[in-house]
């Protein structure tokens, strides 16, 4: 239905009704919860955006879920619904961890960071590979396997943490990096960000959805991807070998998911922690899905969910009954509206276009 | 007595497309009558209507005498009109006696009733020797069986009128044979039977009247008994059919493909392409002929290396065509294309084109590989020059390649599509249906491209259900009827009836 | 800490009490998808009817009433899914996974909203369901091990367990053994050749959607009253994506779900046991690894390694009638 429509309206109209329709059916619920929703909205705007420490953590949530966006985004553009960025960001921080404790002690920051990153890169890619290898190969689902993988790390995790737990320690956590393993803060260059810990991996995210870009609609293999994802059999035609680029897709998905955990370890905690992922791989299904995988779209999503964490949190500082999971509320609203229904406004899109006519 | 089924006046139009004009025939009651066509000649338009799918434009029908509106499919089986499809309407994992049961089940315990249908089941089975066992699963059952089994629904349904669209299709020569014993058992019993078909050789071995159509309109309707192949065939395609487009001396040079032997079987073991053998050389068209469905789309995604065949030698150029030791066929079509192999596929919007990309994108797709630079980004200023001059060689309209090719016409999207494989420079070009839902004015361009390509020294494999395009193009022509290549003719011999006879399955006799 | 036979008694006692939340939400499963709909969407009612039956329960001190409403939610969920999969033909997976997300938060906020303890409800205390204890336990009690298993392995269960199990066989018979289910299956496998014999697609998809909103408010209700007597966020804790798995390692038919979710609650059980008991041979076995083995059962079944797990053909395609 919505080939007929034109594009702007399919790329512009429709996601922001969708997005609005979210946000009225969140509204309605917090004035359901006895509280003002427009007083909540200006509370959760001022301490995200207005506010320059707020401002500051909504970048750093961003950044990780630019990366998870960024996953979900790649995959889905070949067709592939990748539910698993949660489970390939955890196994991701082992990665990490594990490159860290090996060389936080010997390498310069300058190799270390990257070590950190390749780590990541490379577990999230390897979680990532099976699920990939059984649907290209074997047909099996890469949305029940991804699942199985998310709870199949949940519980190594759970496992190899225990054990990496230095003696005497309570804390369900890795020991802490050596400084040497800290992300350079960006409150050092603009010190009224405040003691935040928004660092480059912000930069480095931005640089990933760059790099996204060119390489989807302007390189050959990006043309692959998208052809893959919009009409298999043409795609086969066209002399494309899709299970190879099922695989390869997922590899890249796995390993941008993993990459999100560098900025919540790397960046802020400095050691491995339980359930440290915190969602942020299903964040990116929403992200995916109202950015319509488009970088711009992305990272507008990602400023938007990372506002609606900071500010969530305040505002419940502030508001006993809206407590920060209001925001998983709100991120599933948005995937309902953004994904399943998105084509709820299309007939009447369609319908005010023939009468401007 | 009043016949079982009568046309007056049927007529349907979808848009511009008249399929049915002022179809008038009569179907006497306890006989088989035979329905014969070509593709498009408007046959199964018209028992779609019968069945309830159509409601027809103007006309009417009766039954038994009496005028009859059927709105649905519902109205028709109670009427006693029953249909089996070429595609059959059963689940796969459910019992023959489900698969019956499923609609009509008689309340709300199945048990209840289970052992009553089985039973009627078994009886149908006996009077009309269809050997099934209603406890069967579906999937454990041969097409042959499953086919019986569709009949069998339509008799428990207590169906009067039985239409087969192109049942053969999927049967070997034995199950056909059994097919029509049962046919010819209802006819006893007192039913009468709509057989569609386009292999002649079914119309004289069982029917006893038929009906043959062309162009939406009804061309005879007589006895059986009382035709010959000939007339058949002539009825069947037989209409002046000239050639005006101007074309260079035929010179065929170097075999550029060679065919020996070529079998292709599905899972089923039926055989798709048997036997298949054939030589094309440089600066000629060969054109496959027949009705659609009896293996030229197999060929062609075999030769294109989008399928791969069960056995048989293919050489290309004087080399075999690099099929390997493959399980599967992934990522071959580039291979073939980097040899020299154009492919114009048969389904664009399937296989040919993404929809959802612009015009510019699609003129590279298939060869995306080529245009990168070194850092494998496209080459957007070379693809934007060479989609201009294409677009403008094939006067692809309207001139904007940033249109979506889904919102051009489908005539424009078949000049994109065949300006992309022409502009590879192939050896040799697979065109299929080149003019399937083209507008005329645009058929002619294409056909005059086609003969330029052939000039030019290019081999071209031709598939085409039209004998308009077939005559207009070929040098020679290999008709292909269940499978395998019933006959060869030079466009010299060009004969409608003898070409007819082919198609209809009548081999080189 | 030794094996001794006691322990082996209370996993299977844990297994009883562990699988009915999976079986109600495997039925549930089951019904949706064996009529073409995908249900990833089971956690989130599970939640949602968690919640509603626990505060209800609490609020009117009778469970009953809790289970009506978790019934009503979870029905109205359902709903709200099969709307968008049918008739908006929209993407079922993303509709699944967006209820499950949005329920996690609101069931949190709005538990946070009426009872200020931090997103749960109070304790049901006596307002819980009643168990049902066979005839002449007491009597048999002394009796080992055959005492053991009348009183407290058949029998002392919560009358929701009873449900579970007996629910086992009537979903077969409805399935396998009805107009309904047959109806169901043909929609799921081929609805074409459904809407060909005169099936209502569509409709026939709402109701088994309906269906499976009842059944699996019964998971929920089942969780929050009876296993831990209060609603805790995310108490469901992946039990609807388990009656997934369940689902597909039992090749969507009951009695081997069924089978499944009794699987998934032993291992449940045996992980809670096992810690720290030292197996001969092998010596401690993490709880965390033995939580792992059904998931990677299931990749392996998924894998086509082990039997082959075959969906119905026409799952997750939106029907569109093609004439």
């Amino acid at each position: 239905m919505n080939k007929d429509l034109p594009r702007w309206a399919t790329a512009f109209v429709m996601p922001v009704l969708n997005l609005l329709s979210a946000l009225l059916v969140t509204a309605l619920v917090i004035h359901l919860l006895g509280e003002s929703p427009t007083e909540s909205l200006a509370i959760l705007v001022n301490s995200a955006v207005v506010n320059p420490e707020g401002l500051s953590y909504t970048l750093f949530y961003a950044s990780t879920f630019i990366f998870t966006g960024l996953a979900v985004s790649i995959a889905m553009q070949a067709g592939l619904f990748n539910i698993g960025a949660e489970g390939q960001m955890y196994f991701a921080g082992l990665g990490l961890t594990l490159a860290m404790l090996a060389f936080d002690s010997s390498l310069s920051p300058w190799l270390l960071i990257p070590t950190g990153m390749l780590g990541a890169a490379l577990f999230g890619a390897l979680w990532a590979f099976v699920p990939g290898y059984l649907q290209a190969k074997r047909g099996s689902h890469v949305v029940v396997t991804t699942i199985m993988f998310n709870y199949i790390a949940a519980s190594l995790m759970n496992t190899v943490i225990v054990k990496l737990v230095p003696p005497g320690e309570q804390n369900p956590a890795s020991r802490a990096f050596s400084a040497a393993a800290e992300m350079p803060r960006l409150n050092e260059w603009f010190p009224v960000l405040g003691e935040t810990p928004l660092n480059i991996s912000f930069f480095i995210a931005i640089l990933a959805l760059v790099i996204y870009g060119v390489v989807v609609s302007r390189s050959a293999w990006g043309y692959k991807l998208r052809a893959t994802g919009l009409n298999k059999h043409a795609a086969h035609y066209a002399g494309i070998r899709i299970s190879k680029m099922i695989i390869i897709v997922m590899l890249i998905s796995g390993a941008l998911a993993g990459l999100g955990s560098v900025n919540s370890i790397m960046g802020s905690t400095h050691y491995l922690s339980l359930n440290f992922v915190g969602g942020a791989g299903f964040i990116g299904i929403a992200i995916a899905l109202m950015g319509r995988q488009h970088p711009v779209g992305i990272f507008l999503s990602a400023v938007l969910f990372g506002a609606l964490t900071q500010g969530g949190f305040d505002l419940s500082l502030e508001k006993q009954n809206i407590p920060p999971e209001t925001v998983i509320l709100i991120q599933g609203l948005i995937i309902l509206f953004c994904g399943a229904m998105e084509n709820l406004y299309a007939p009447v899109i369609a319908k005010a276009l023939k009468f401007k006519k | 007595m009043q016949p079982a089924v009568e046309f007056r006046g049927i007529s349907k139009h979808f848009g511009a497309v008249k399929a049915n004009t002022d179809v008038s025939f009569a179907i006497a009651k306890g006989s088989i009558h035979g329905l014969v066509g070509e593709n498009g000649a408007g046959k199964s338009t018209l028992m779609s209507i019968l069945y309830g799918y159509y409601r027809a434009d103007g006309g009417e029908i009766l039954l038994d005498g009496q005028a009859r509106r059927i709105h649905n499919s519902q109205e028709a089986i109670a009427l006693g009109i029953g249909m089996v499809h070429q595609h059959f309407m059963l689940v796969e994992n459910m019992t023959v006696l489900d698969n019956v049961m499923l609609g009509s089940e008689g309340g709300f315990k199945l048990n209840k009733n289970r052992a009553r249908v089985e039973q009627e089941l078994r009886d149908i089975c006996v009077r009309y020797r269809l050997d099934v066992d209603p406890l069967a699963t579906i999937h454990d059952l041969s097409v042959g069986a499953q086919q019986r089994v569709e009949i069998l629904k339509q008799i428990y349904r207590s169906a009067n009128i039985l239409i087969l669209d192109e049942p053969t299709a999927v049967l070997t020569a034995q199950e056909t044979a059994s097919l029509f014993e049962i046919l010819r058992l209802f006819k006893e019993q007192g039913k009468t039977i709509i057989l569609i078909t386009h292999k002649l050789q079914e119309i004289l071995d069982i029917t006893d009247t038929v009906t043959v159509m062309r162009g939406g309109r009804v061309i005879g309707a007589v006895p059986t008994a009382g035709t010959t192949k000939e007339d058949l065939a002539n009825m069947m395609v037989g209409r002046p059919i000239e050639n005006n487009l101007p074309r260079a001396p035929y010179n065929p040079g170097t075999p550029v493909m060679h065919v020996e032997n070529l079998q292709l079987l599905d899972d089923q073991g039926v055989k798709l392409l048997a036997d298949i053998g054939f030589t094309l050389r440089a600066g000629e068209i060969v054109a496959v002929a027949g009705v659609s469905g009896n293996g030229q789309s197999e060929l062609m995604e075999i030769l294109s290396g989008m399928r791969l065949p069960t056995s048989g030698k293919l050489d290309f150029l004087g080399k075999p065509l690099p099929f390997g030791d493959r399980t599967d066929a992934d990522g071959l079509p580039r291979t073939f294309r980097e040899l020299g192999i154009g492919h114009v596929p048969e389904d664009r919007l399937r296989d040919g084109v993404v929809k959802a990309f612009s015009v510019m994108h699609n003129t590279i797709f298939g060869y995306q590989d080529k245009l990168k630079n070194k850092w494998g980004l496209l080459d957007f200023k070379a693809i934007a020059g060479r989609c201009a001059e294409l677009m403008r060689n094939f006067d692809v309209r309207p001139n904007n390649h940033d249109l979506r090719i889904g919102l051009l016409s489908g005539g424009n999207q078949q000049k994109v599509v065949i300006a992309r494989e022409v502009l590879a420079q192939p050896k040799l070009m697979l065109v299929g249906q080149p003019t399937r839902g083209v507008d005329i004015g645009t058929i002619e361009s294409i056909h005059t491209q086609l003969l330029k390509l052939r000039d030019e020294g290019v081999a071209i494999l031709l598939v085409s259900v039209e004998l308009e395009e077939v005559r207009a193009l070929a040098d020679r022509i290999l008709v292909m009827c269940g499978g395998r290549i019933t006959g060869e003719l030079k466009i010299e011999e060009f004969d409608t009836t003898r070409i007819g006879l082919l198609m209809g399955g009548m081999h080189k006799s | 800490m030794t094996l001794d036979d006691l322990h082996i008694g209370s996993i299977l006692v844990s297994t009883v009490r562990n699988a009915p939340v999976l079986i109600f939400a495997g039925m549930a499963g089951l019904f949706a998808e064996r009529s073409g709909v995908i249900d990833i969407g089971l956690e989130g009612k599970i939640l949602a009817s968690a919640f509603v039956s626990a505060a209800v329960a609490y609020t009117t001190q009778n469970p009953w009433n809790g289970v009506m409403a978790g019934i009503l939610v979870s029905v109205l969920l359902a709903t709200l899914q099969a709307y968008v999969a049918i008739t908006q033909k929209g993407n079922q997976l993303v509709a699944g996974i967006a209820i499950n997300i949005a329920m996690s938060g609101l069931t949190f906020v709005v538990a946070q909203y009426i009872f200020q303890q931090g997103g749960r409800t109070p304790d049901l205390g006596s307002a819980r369901l009643f168990d049902v204890v066979l005839p002449g336990s007491a009597a048999v009690e002394h009796i080992p091990f055959i005492g053991w298993l009348y009183a407290h392995l058949i029998g002392g269960h919560s009358v929701l367990v009873y449900l579970a199990f007996l629910l086992v066989p009537l979903v077969h018979w409805v399935i396998y053994h009805s107009r309904f289910g047959l109806r169901l299956r043909a929609c799921g496998e081929n609805p074409h050749a459904a809407d060909a014999a005169g099936v209502n697609v569509e409709r026939q998809r709402y109701m088994a959607m309906i269906i499976a909103g009842v059944l699996c408010s019964f998971s929920g209700a089942y969780l929050s009253i009876v296993q831990s007597g209060f609603f805790l966020r995310d108490m469901s804790a992946g039990a609807g994506y388990l009656a997934l798995t369940a689902m597909v390692f039992g090749n969507w038919r009951p009695l081997y779900t069924f089978l499944g979710c009794l699987m998934f609650g032993f291992f449940g059980a045996v992980q809670i046991q096992i810690e720290g008991v030292e197996l001969p041979v092998i010596g401690r076995v993490p709880g965390a690894l033995i939580q792992m083995v059904p998931y990677v059962l299931t990749v392996i079944v998924l894998a086509g390694l082990m039997a082959k797990s075959v969906a119905p053909k026409a799952l997750g395609t939106p029907f569109v009638k093609s004439r």
